[in-house]
């Protein structure tokens, strides 16, 4: 079947046309579809990332929906006082969301989003994820995958340590649902987050983001760059519902990680013993995420 | 109806009264008693308010500008350490121009550890754009509660209620506490004048080009300035509704005198007692107690200086390089108007040493053989 005729999205656009974003940019497509599934009926909360620049200065905006800047480290206490006050007004009607790179959600932003996460506030939070500090100029966060080249991880000094497992971290607060997402499969995208509409409690979103200037590729590659990186495994499509049972949906094609490699060249400085060794942390994940899903490594 | 309450019970008795509709606020001494008292209020259904027990200030902070920027009436209370990791959203709160209401409660900054009184956490908070009033007693701490709200939402801008800790947060007074209907005819509830809606949507605080940045500072200045004015307005009313009085600056024995003594706080009380002793020997020494401090109230501090020959400043507060912050706004408010006093500055009673008649007298002799003149600051009460 052709992939196209599968596509069940609105086409409602909650968008302006025309956004501040780079060309081949993800971080915008994540917020199309993420609006397409959420309504107007959305309050938007934005720290300190590259969408505070994509949502357009004053007094222009790109989206449709109100929407809060807010220091790069607050966004979840920013959408939990939002959440109190909208409570104290009776209307739960509305949503309330957090959308913020992976630095304000990995590094800085770690402790307030561990805190409305264990208060398990009525918040949907957002990680559109481009795997560094690109508002800044490419600088690494821990989100950097292992090999990667940024400009504080230069040249032979890539990144040596793995990305921190951001979504271990948030199910171990034992949240209703937490679940990757990735630009290259829209439909699962908005599946995921009209699934999550319709639950209450702390939702998370970590969604796979390719970045043309920050990850050194063709701008029209970004989508085949993600989709490559959920074939070769380095990221997994998966939910997780109350920190416990995990659903992971296996790739309609398997493919090695220097076929993903290839395409960026942030990555040009791995060896080919590196990338063995990548290859080998990336099967183990996969296996025991497997494990955690309680499925069996065959298809 | 007069009760028996600790400053810190005073507050939260206060914005219970103020029927506030979000808290958020994580522990310090010696803050803790506010929000544990209001936590217990809400969790006994006292007081109609959602409460978030958030995981430090900075959260506390980005939580009450949310909820302001969403139409609600929010309030938490901070020290010291609190107070200065809630910095950056100091500088949001009135950016957003939230009129977000909070108390600090006066604690010496570390390191070393201290947790006893002085005023260098708030003062040095001058800067972010929150109004700030210091309280002398406790029922003036309730009273000042309900006056933030009421000028905070006409001026768009936060408040800062201020408080010596221990001196007061943890010292017991007679309080008239307010009727609720009374309160109720004083602060009507809150009307934002903007607030985020899902039916009218805007976007707050998005990056601004030179072309627009400064118009956008201007505007806080406009309402800055406007503080004294409108503050004068609320005791006004204030008066009316309660039959107590309260002003900007509070003058005692100030007419006719000569020299004069700036304090704020809890230290006035002290220093009142001593000018009542000067002016038995025929002295002719007066007392400015400073209620608000930011915005600095220029033009009634020019009022009750003109044609004193000394005017010396009580700081209970250390900016290093600087000397004491009120010493330091008070000069260059009068700098530039002809006639005004010499101004010798005190620093005095830091981390929670006591600030005695000995210590303020030590700092009147000063003023009167004239030891000292000229200097940044003058320190009192230190040991060899
Ligand atoms: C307290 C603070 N520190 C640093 C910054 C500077 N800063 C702004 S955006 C940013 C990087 C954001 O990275 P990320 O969250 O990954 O989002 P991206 O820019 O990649 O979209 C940094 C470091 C800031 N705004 N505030
Ligand atoms: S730097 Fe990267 S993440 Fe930021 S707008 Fe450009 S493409 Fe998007």
């Amino acid at each position: 079947m052709d992939r196209t005729e599968r596509l069940n999205i609105p086409e409602t656009e909650l968008f302006h046309p025309g956004h501040y974003a780079c060309q081949g940019c993800g971080a915008p497509i994540v917020t199309r579809y993420m609006m397409k599934a959420l309504g107007k009926k959305t309050i938007i909360v934005i720290p300190a990332c590259c969408w505070s620049v994509i949502q357009g200065p004053y007094p222009y905006s790109t989206l449709k929906v109100s929407v809060v800047h807010t220091a790069f480290e607050t966004a979840a206490s920013t959408a939990s006082g939002i959440r109190s006050a909208l409570k104290t007004q009776g209307r739960n009607d509305i949503h309330v969301v957090a959308l913020a790179g992976d630095g304000g959600t990995f590094d800085i932003g770690l402790q307030a989003l561990s805190g409305a996460a264990e208060r398990n506030d009525n918040i949907i939070y957002v990680c559109y994820d481009n795997e560094a500090y690109m508002n800044t100029g490419i600088q690494r966060s821990s989100s950097t995958p292992f090999g990667a080249w940024t400009t504080t991880t230069p040249g032979s000094h890539y990144k040596d340590r793995p990305k921190k497992d951001i979504i271990q971290i948030m199910a171990a607060h034992r949240i209703p649902y937490a679940a990757t997402g990735s630009v290259a499969y829209p439909e699962d995208l908005y599946k995921k987050f009209k699934k999550a509409s319709t639950m209450t409690g702390l939702r998370f979103f970590h969604i796979f983001s390719p970045c043309p200037p920050g990850w050194k590729s063709a701008t029209d590659d970004s989508i085949k760059i993600a989709r490559y990186a959920t074939w070769s495994k380095i990221y997994p499509l998966y939910e997780v519902f109350d920190g416990e049972r995990f659903i992971v949906t296996k790739p309609e094609k398997e493919i090695p990680v220097s076929d993903y490699f290839s395409i960026q060249k942030r990555f040009s400085n791995l060896s080919e013993h590196d990338t063995a060794f990548i290859q080998q942390m990336v099967d183990e994940r996969w296996m025991s995420l497997l494990k955690l899903s309680g499925s069996s490594p065959e298809k | 109806m007069k009760k028996v309450l600790m400053g810190n019970h005073a507050v939260s008795l206060g914005v219970k009264l103020a029927r506030v509709n979000v808290i958020a606020a994580y522990p310090i001494t010696p803050q803790s008693q506010i929000v544990e008292l209001l936590s217990e209020m809400c969790a006994d259904g006292e007081i109609d308010a959602e409460f978030l027990k958030v995981e430090s200030e900075h959260s506390s902070m980005a939580c009450c500008i949310g909820a302001s920027l969403a139409g609600a009436r929010a309030f938490t209370a901070t020290s010291s350490q609190g107070l200065l990791l809630m910095h950056e959203m100091l500088h949001w709160a009135a950016g957003s121009r939230t009129p977000v209401v909070m108390t600090n409660v006066n604690r010496g900054v570390s390191p070393p550890w201290t947790i006893w009184t002085d005023q260098t956490d708030s003062v040095s908070q001058r800067d972010t754009g929150w109004i700030q009033v210091y309280c002398e007693n406790n029922q003036e701490v309730i009273d000042t509660i309900l006056q933030a709200y009421w000028v905070a939402e006409k001026v768009s801008l936060p408040f800062m209620v201020v408080y010596d800790g221990f001196y007061l947060s943890h010292t017991s007074e007679p309080v008239d506490v307010p009727e609720q209907n009374i309160v109720d005819s004083f602060l009507k509830p809150y009307e934002p004048f903007y607030k985020i809606d899902v039916e009218k949507p805007h976007s707050i605080n998005s990056i601004v080009y030179p072309s627009h940045y400064m118009e956008f500072r201007h505007n806080i200045k406009k309402s800055m300035d406007s503080v004294p004015s409108i503050l004068k307005q609320c005791l006004a009313e204030f008066k009316k509704h309660f039959n107590r009085e309260y002003s900007t600056i509070e003058e005692y024995r100030n007419d006719d005198a000569e020299i004069t003594l700036i304090t704020s706080s809890t230290v006035t009380s002290t220093a009142r007692i001593l000018i009542d002793e000067f002016r038995k020997k025929g002295i002719k020494i007066g007392l400015v107690k400073l209620r608000l401090f930011n915005p600095f109230p220029h033009d009634d501090i020019l009022r009750a200086l003109k044609g004193k020959s000394k005017v010396g400043v009580i700081d209970r507060n250390y900016s290093p390089g600087n000397g004491g912050v009120f010493a330091q706004t008070l000069k260059f408010s009068i700098s530039q108007v002809a006639g005004m006093p010499e101004v010798y500055p005190f620093i005095v009673g830091l981390g929670g040493r006591d600030v005695t008649e000995e210590v303020l007298g030590e700092a009147v002799e000063i003023m009167f053989n004239g030891k000292h003149r000229g200097e940044k600051e003058i320190w009192i009460g230190l040991k060899d």
